[in-house]
């Protein structure tokens, strides 16, 4: 029973000491630019699901590194992999490939 | 006889190089290709931090090097190494003889026109910084002067920080520049938003720091942290912008009257070409290689050449100065050196 009429909800904070960097250190072993990003948002800003969806390859790669893997999922459900996003990349990102190499790798974790 | 020093390039650097070496009796000779001197200082307005006009400090170095050799509307035909000297020919027919070569050859402004979604020579209220400077010395353009702005924006690492316009280098100098610019754009149009748009605010120097914070607390500009993605026009004659609002998350647009490209500062195709003549090693940046970026920023690998100013990456104009007075140094050391 809850006495207190409030309920403690899961924190949202990053722990960095509790981040799976196994998985992140091996997408970058097949896509090592998966650390090359800089944030500067040009992929957010010309994606096409963005504005509905909040679509955004810099926020994937910043959560994927975060250890928040659903929030990144749940991002990534709304590509339809244009490939805008790779167009504008400043620092030549393959990001269209970048998310299909996280689709794989990730899904393949869940599977075992 | 006194000791020739060719100076290719009559900037800053090389009529700040030129006045230190009179100063020493040496008798220095200047190759200018365009019609004047002061390379880009030349065309600037006030100089970041202390609003200097750019006019002063030009004439000023072109008095204290006015007993140069000078040749204007001049340029390298051909460098060839002799035993212990080089030989220069002139496009003008001149040939010289000497020991002593310093290249002062600069920069050049990255074409904005390259980065074409930004929309420069295709809306008329899109400009460059080098074309704001201009404004604020002439007063002549018409896609600002005698038009109603109420909005206006700034986009920082223009043909900077950028793989596909082949410049992954910062410009270094361009943030303090964007505020200089937004802080005297707001004093012609107090009644203007103004937005820069960047990604990092590289304010490095000495009171870059002040401009910032003056920029918000005195004049109400705001920052926006997101590379701008695409310009369009509507049809008021105004650009819609659109980046990422990257510490809010989302994405925004903005309508405005006027857009500020900040072009960065590339390596002078001039200058690499003049190198090549004497197959004089480029960094990985584009610019000219020094025989070490940390010790010896201002010799080149080969005897008797010398580096000062933008010719070996950006740099300010107290930079400019200041390696032209080591480069002169240099030589000077290397002169006494060898008649000891
Ligand atoms: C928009 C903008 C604003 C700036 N504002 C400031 C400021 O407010 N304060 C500040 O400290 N710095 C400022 N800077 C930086 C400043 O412009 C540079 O530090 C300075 O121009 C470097 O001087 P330089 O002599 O090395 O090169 P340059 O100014 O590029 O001069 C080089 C000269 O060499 C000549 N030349 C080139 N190649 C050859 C050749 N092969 N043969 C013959 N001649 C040749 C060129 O015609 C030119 O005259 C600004 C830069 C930009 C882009
Ligand atoms: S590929 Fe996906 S993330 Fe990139 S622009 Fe298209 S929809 Fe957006
Ligand atoms: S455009 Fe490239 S560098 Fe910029 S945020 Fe997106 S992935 Fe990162
Ligand atoms: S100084 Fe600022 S605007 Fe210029 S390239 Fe560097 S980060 Fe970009």
């Amino acid at each position: 029973m809850n006495i207190f009429g409030f309920r403690i909800s899961p924190s949202s904070a990053i722990n960095l000491d509790n981040v799976d960097k196994e998985r992140f250190r091996e997408l970058c072993r097949i896509e090592p630019d998966a650390v090359r990003c800089m944030a500067c948002g040009s992929c957010s800003a010309t994606c096409p699901a963005a504005g509905f969806s909040g679509m955004s390859v810099r926020k994937v790669l910043l959560y994927l590194q975060r250890g928040k893997e659903e929030e990144a999922f749940k991002l990534m459900s709304n590509c339809m992999l244009c490939g805008k996003c790779t167009m504008v990349c400043p620092r030549g990102i393959n990001t269209r490939h970048l998310i299909l190499s996280i689709c794989r790798i990730y899904d393949k974790e869940e599977k075992k | 006889m006194k000791e020739i020093v060719v100076i290719i390039g009559g900037g800053i650097a090389g009529l700040e190089a030129a006045s230190q070496l009179l100063k020493l009796g040496y008798s220095p000779i200047i190759v200018e290709k365009s019609d004047r001197l002061g390379g880009h200082v030349a065309r600037w307005n006030r100089l970041f931090p202390d609003m200097t006009p750019a006019q002063d400090l030009v004439s000023e170095l072109i008095a204290s090097s006015k007993d140069a050799n000078i040749f204007l509307n001049t340029e390298i035909s051909f460098i060839n190494r002799l035993k212990d000297s080089y030989n220069i020919m002139l496009s003008n027919g001149i040939s010289i003889i000497s020991k002593y070569i310093l290249y002062t050859t600069g920069f050049r402004l990255f074409e904005a026109q390259k980065k074409e979604e930004y929309g420069y020579g295709i809306y008329n209220q899109v400009i460059t910084n080098a074309d704001l400077e201009h404004w604020f010395n002439t007063n002549k353009d018409d896609r600002i002067s005698g038009k109603d702005i109420k909005s206006i924006g700034f986009v920082h690492c223009v043909g900077s920080r950028d793989e596909k316009a082949r410049n992954s280098q910062c410009s270094k100098v361009c943030c303090i520049t964007a505020i200089k610019q937004a802080i005297e754009l707001k004093e012609k149009y107090p009644e203007a938003e103004i937005y820069c748009f960047y990604m990092d605010l590289r304010l490095f120097g000495k009171k870059f720091e002040d401009f910032y914070t003056k920029a918000q607390r005195d004049h109400g500009i705001h920052f926006i942290r997101g590379r701008v993605s695409e310009v369009s026009e509507n049809i008021n004659g105004q650009v819609i912008v659109k980046a990422e609002d990257t510490l809010a998350g989302k994405p925004l647009k903005v309508t405005l009257d006027l857009l500020v490209l900040m072009s960065g500062m590339v390596c002078n195709p001039d200058s690499t070409k003049s190198a090549s003549m004497l197959s004089l090693p480029i960094d990985s940046d584009g610019f000219l290689k020094s025989s070490d970026n940390v010790f010896h920023i201002t010799s080149s690998p080969r005897k008797g050449i010398y580096y000062a100013g933008a010719c070996t990456g950006p740099k300010t104009v107290p930079e400019t100065l200041a390696e032209a007075r080591s480069a002169v140094l240099e030589i000077h050391s290397t002169i006494t050196g060898e008649a000891r």
